[in-house]
């Protein structure tokens, strides 16, 4: 058995083997819920009378405000207050508001590698950058493995992607994640565990990686799981966490056939038209297009490397379309105020949001007025997540998503960079 | 709920592919959780498929394509068709958090391609018996659920389970 999502769960569920396709009870080392999805896991434990079941002993339970952070109305507000009582008695871990996106929170040195980690958000698949095996679930699930420890898992067939050459200046993790929902459509992952093999790999960073990993849950993928290597040995210490010598046998065989084989050399930039992720064009077919607002932040591209390309365009420059940029966290916030970063964003004309989902979910903190064009760093374009159903998303990266607020048009970021090469920041 | 949702019936709303959650239930009512608020605001920004769910007679049986429930995890989805009178949902695929959440609630789904269905036509699910039968005479055998997954639906969801978990640990 090769499959890292395979070997992770055998091994949560006390199994020498589990074959594709099998049920199995595992056990979860952490469960995450989050402002919007963990009222309602609060209901069932409630409802069911198993609150007192859950206790830090049992599982590491994270809860983090980030969809309304800070609250926007009366009912978000009692939502957080009642997470925070939760959080405090039965002894979860707090994010609270303006701490980040779950999803960057829990990446900051919190999950491990070769953990088994449920979160009440369908983007819980990011964590798979750290060699963990990490998928979305509802709220009653959430509660359930709250409560039990424990959960049901389908165990997924693996989809192997192997991944070689480096990317040319101006595209990013983003352009692979749009290029392999291109090939693979709104349903191509569904149930699988899509996983990433090949010596391309040594070039493609941490924030790439978790951008990649965030993304496949839009064909359906159960699970995105990159092996450990010296880049993932890296970021951890980074972040504060010694490796441990196990992770070195989270690795695949690399003479494996994929089923899908990626060149990163051949890689361009690539944009989702709405309303699908998996719409994907070349940002050349569509330049020229008028851009109202354009929004870099989201679990999928809010971290510091992704405001560094933001700023390596912007620069010197004054944007022409509204620019909202919200940090993943605040770790990624501080960086940007010392690296001088958030200055040169400011100058540019930037609005800098509290750390937090921001507007990607639709609700509010910058959605678009109707029929606007929005070019945003996100992951979800479907009609409602800019706000009005007739406002238009479009997905990039944040090289494209710079050239876009700058220009106020869809525009190839390549020859702004060119331009910019020597520029410090 | 006990063995009802073992044979279940409605009436067929036809929804094509990659209905996603957002379109199920927008964004911007999720900061409520109570049923009657979102089975209300049901389907909002799809007009198209709103008008008709509104004037299909109830129980309602949706009838999708490929990839239904694409996209958030939002559990309020499947509430909020439920309050609308949602009795079961019959897709040619599912993406997996939204069928995972509505076996937990209770609503049972089905893999099946029911392409010739038409709008309004009753449509019979009888998971014992393992067959889609719909008015127009189209039938359909369905893939056996698994015995694990069974078990939650016919609890009436997967908090029902947990209440027995519960009440077992409190007795010991």
């Amino acid at each position: 058995m090769d499959s890292l999502a395979l070997r992770i769960l055998a091994k949560h569920s006390g199994a020498s083997a589990v074959e594709p396709g099998e049920i199995v009870y595992a056990r979860v080392d952490k469960v995450m819920i989050n402002d919007v999805t963990g009222p309602m896991a609060l209901s069932v434990l409630a409802d069911a009378g198993a609150e007192d079941l859950v206790n830090p002993d049992k599982v590491e339970v994270h809860v983090v405000m980030d969809h309304y952070s800070p609250p926007h109305n009366w009912d978000s507000a009692n939502a957080h207050r009642r997470l925070r009582d939760f959080s405090r008695k039965y002894g979860c871990v707090l994010h609270d508001v303006g701490s980040g996106v779950a999803h960057q929170l829990l990446a900051e040195g919190i999950v491990k590698p070769g953990d088994l980690v449920v979160g009440a958000d369908s983007h819980t698949l990011t964590y798979g950058a750290l060699s963990s095996f990490a998928t979305g679930i509802g709220s009653s699930e959430a509660a359930y493995a709250m409560a039990a420890g424990e959960l049901w898992f389908k165990a997924p067939e693996p989809l192997y992607v192997e991944v070689r050459g480096r990317f040319h200046t101006g595209v990013t993790g983003k352009d692979l994640a749009l290029h392999l929902l291109k090939v693979l459509g709104p349903v191509g992952a569904l149930y699988r565990s899509v996983e990433f093999v090949g010596n391309g790999l040594r070039h493609v960073n941490m924030p790439d990686r978790l951008t990649v990993a965030n993304m496949m849950v839009e064909a359906g993928a159960k699970t995105a799981i990159f092996p450990y290597d010296d880049v993932i040995e890296y970021w951890l210490r980074m972040h504060g966490v010694l490796p441990e010598r196990m992770w070195r046998e989270l690795t695949l065989d690399p003479g494996r056939p994929a089923d899908i084989e990626v060149d990163l050399s051949e890689l361009e930039p690539l944009i989702a038209e709405p309303p699908m992720p998996t719409r994907v064009r070349h940002v050349t077919d569509l330049e020229g297009t008028e851009v109202d607002l354009v929004f870099v932040g989201s679990c999928t591209n809010g971290r510091y490397e992704d405001m560094v390309a933001l700023a390596r365009v912007l620069k010197g420059r004054k944007v022409r379309a509204r620019l909202i940029v919200i940090p993943a966290s605040v770790r990624v916030l501080k960086q940007m105020v010392s690296e001088g970063v958030l200055n040169t964003l400011l100058e540019a004309g930037a609005v800098i949001g509290v750390p937090g989902c921001g507007p990607c979910f639709g609700a509010h903190m910058g959605v678009a007025g109707n029929s606007e064009v929005v070019v945003s760093t996100v992951n979800r374009n479907f009609p409602g997540r800019a706000g009005p159903p007739t406002a238009k998303v479009y997905l990039a990266s944040p090289y494209t998503a710079a050239a876009a607020a700058l220009t106020g048009r869809i525009t190839d970021p390549r020859p702004l960079l060119a331009e910019h090469e020597w520029v410090c920041l | 709920m006990g063995v009802s949702v073992m044979r279940v019936r409605g009436y067929a709303l036809i929804v094509g592919n990659d209905v996603d959650t957002d379109t199920i239930i927008p964004a911007r009512y999720l900061h409520r959780s109570e049923p009657e608020w979102l089975g209300e605001h049901v389907f909002d920004d799809a007009p198209g498929i709103k008008g008709r769910l509104n004037t299909t007679p109830k129980p309602v049986a949706i009838v999708a394509g490929d990839g239904f429930g694409y996209g958030s995890s939002r559990e309020h989805a499947v509430v909020a068709l439920k309050a609308a009178g949602v009795a079961v949902v019959v897709a040619k695929s599912f993406h997996r958090i939204f069928y995972r959440n509505a076996i937990n609630n209770g609503l049972p789904v089905v893999e099946a391609d029911l392409v010739e269905v038409r709008d309004c036509e009753l449509v019979l699910v009888d998971l014992a018996g393992g067959t889609i039968t719909a008015s127009s005479g189209c039938t359909r055998r369905i893939k056996p659920i698994p015995p694990q997954i069974l078990e939650i639906l016919e609890c009436g969801g997967l908090k029902e389970v947990l209440r027995k978990l519960a009440s077992e640990h409190h007795r010991t």
